[in-house]
């Protein structure tokens, strides 16, 4: 089945200069190797359809079954030079919640939250 | 020697909440209480408004407020305190804290001012080149307002082995406010670089306050917690191999859990396996993270690599102004309003010849948090807010925004909302551009007066 991200992770992201690093961090060891298979630093930037307007490079987090994608020219130029209103990008980290994955249908019952639709998300 | 050491943190930022640092203070037993409030562009901000307000005493704002909050239960219960609150000037951070102690009946308190990290003056001579473009550092020279280092641990450990109660420093990399207590209570070698990561993530940990606990982490049905309202600010247990672990006070509302202490680990982190600090570079990639209990998370096995041989350098430069405004529709049709209010203010500017390097018209309500990475099939909404922002090389230019703005209120679209101008609608950019300096070029001198 398909789902979105939310439902197997929990995100967060932090600024430097125009760089914002978006970490993805697992609710469960077992969606790890989906998440790395599936959500890639390639289908991350095009996912934020260029917000982003450098590279994204993708480190892994092993032990704490987390990737930290780290995202140069998100952040408008800069924090203080940032025309957005979230001049940190500290709302940045939940976009990527709604990127769709493919996980078995038997997962139902590991997966958290509610089943989002499109009027709520 | 102990075996382990308490360390709070009493903010995590300059507009954090105080009442929490309070309660820390008066509750949690810590041996140190540590208060981080600068960001990126607080001491270019700060040079800024001390050239243009000589009442401007050019430390913490709220430094009055959170030492009054906090002094009475750190004397009782000797706790220290260490923050950066010293911002420009921590020397006169250490005056203010000294009449605040006397006013108390405090005496014989020791308090020391860590100076050495502005180098205005001479960086150009001492950088070569800026890392975020390539550029020289000598492009910067006209515009230049300050270039700071990041001091490490060590002149606070400094500060700590002659006695000091309470250190203010300027600029200090944030976890090295966190690491020198470690340091000084356990006698570790500065270069002792496994060690000093492990204090470094303690301190990486703490940094932010309560983003550790609970805050900037509800999610409702994904991530819940106890009473959001009501967070505890973190308090560290660290041992002498440098193990610690994560907790907070008893009663209060947030939480400590796995997922709290990871989202923290990597906040603000690029290489997880290589995170620069002055003191040392931090390997992330080896924590065990453990919960030992309720909200309490147990971290260890971090481990580090040997220091660079260079400090960062953060230079603010003058980048001219920011002029924004806002303006609203709701009901039926708001957001085609909104679109076509869009268009005049487009067609505004160019009558009015605005000239900008940047321009931003966004709807916000759909797309002004998350831009171009808004989807396509998202909803429309029922209110949205018309959100306008230039970037510009005069003030008079950015003036232009809200000017147009205000003209949107009898001359603009049907149903639109607006509010009074009730704030300056531009803003000053202080630019910040980064390089390194050798080591060794940078002395921190420690300054120690008595109350």
């Amino acid at each position: 089945m398909r789902v979105k991200l939310q439902r197997l992770a929990h995100t967060r992201s932090g600024d430097k200069g125009n760089t914002s690093n978006i970490a993805v961090f697992a609710f469960e060891p077992l969606f790890f190797p989906v998440l790395r298979e599936q959500l890639t630093a390639e289908r991350f930037k095009a996912f934020y359809n260029g917000a982003i307007t450098g590279q994204v490079i993708r480190y892994e987090v092993t032990n704490i079954d987390a990737f930290n994608f780290v995202c140069e020219g998100a952040l408008g130029g800069g924090v203080s030079r940032n025309l957005g209103l979230d001049n940190y990008g500290k709302a940045l980290s939940s976009a990527i919640l709604g990127f769709e994955l493919d996980v078995p249908d038997d997962w139902g019952g590991l997966l958290r939250g509610p089943v989002s639709d499109f009027v709520r998300w | 020697m102990k075996q382990s050491i308490r360390i709070g943190t009493g903010s995590g930022w300059w507009g954090d909440r105080i009442s929490p640092a309070a309660e820390l203070a008066k509750h949690g037993q810590l041996d140190y209480l540590c208060f981080e409030t600068m960001a990126e562009a607080t001491i270019s901000a700060a040079q800024v408004r001390a050239r243009r307000d000589t009442n401007f005493a050019g430390y913490d704002t709220y430094l009055e407020d959170r030492l009054t909050a906090v002094l009475p239960a750190c004397l009782a219960n000797g706790t220290k305190i260490i923050s950066n609150q010293g911002w420009i000037n921590p020397d006169a951070a250490a005056a203010k804290a000294i009449e605040i102690l006397r006013q108390l009946g405090a005496t014989g308190i020791k308090v020391a001012a860590v100076n050495g990290s502005l180098i205005t003056e001479r960086v150009l001579g001492l950088t070569d080149t800026i890392l975020e473009n390539g550029q020289p550092t000598q492009t910067l020279a006209d515009t230049l307002i300050s270039a700071e280092v990041y001091l490490g641990a060590e002149p606070i450990v400094r500060a700590l082995a002659h006695g000091a109660d309470i250190v203010f420093t300027g600029r200090v990399a944030d976890p090295s406010l966190f690491l020198a207590p470690v340091m000084h209570a356990f006698g570790w070698d500065p270069l002792d670089h496994n060690r000093l990561a492990q204090g470094s993530a303690v301190g990486h940990l703490l940094e932010c306050g309560a983003q550790v606990t609970g805050g900037y982490f509800v999610d409702p049905g994904f991530k819940d917690i106890e009473r959001p309202w009501d967070l505890g600010f973190p308090i560290a247990e660290v041992y002498q191999d440098g193990s610690c672990v994560i907790t907070k006070l008893a009663g209060t509302g947030g939480c400590v859990t796995l997922q709290t202490v990871k989202e923290q680990m990597l906040y603000e982190v690029h290489d997880p396996a290589h995170y620069l600090t002055p003191d040392v570079t931090v390997d992330f990639t080896t924590a065990k993270i453990e919960l030992v209990g309720p909200d309490r998370v147990r971290v260890s096995g971090v481990s580090g690599k040997p220091r660079s041989p260079t400090l960062k350098v953060s230079m603010g430069c003058q980048e001219g102004f920011v002029g924004e405004d806002m303006f609203f529709y709701a009901g039926p049709g708001a957001l085609r309003r909104a679109e076509i209010a869009k268009t005049v203010l487009l067609e505004r500017f160019k009558i009015v010849d605005l000239q900008s390097d940047d321009l931003r018209i966004d709807f916000l309500g759909l797309n002004a948090i998350h831009g171009l990475a808004t989807p396509s099939d998202a909803p429309e909404p029922y209110e949205v807010a018309v959100r306008v922002a230039a970037r510009t090389r005069t003030r008079a230019q950015a003036e232009k925004v809200g000017r147009e703005v205000d003209g949107m209120a009898v001359s603009g679209i049907a149903h639109t909302g607006k509010r009074v101008p009730f704030q300056d609608r531009v803003r000053e950019v202080i630019g910040i551009w980064s390089s390194l300096v050798a080591r060794d070029a940078v002395q921190a001198t420690v300054t120690i007066s008595e109350s």
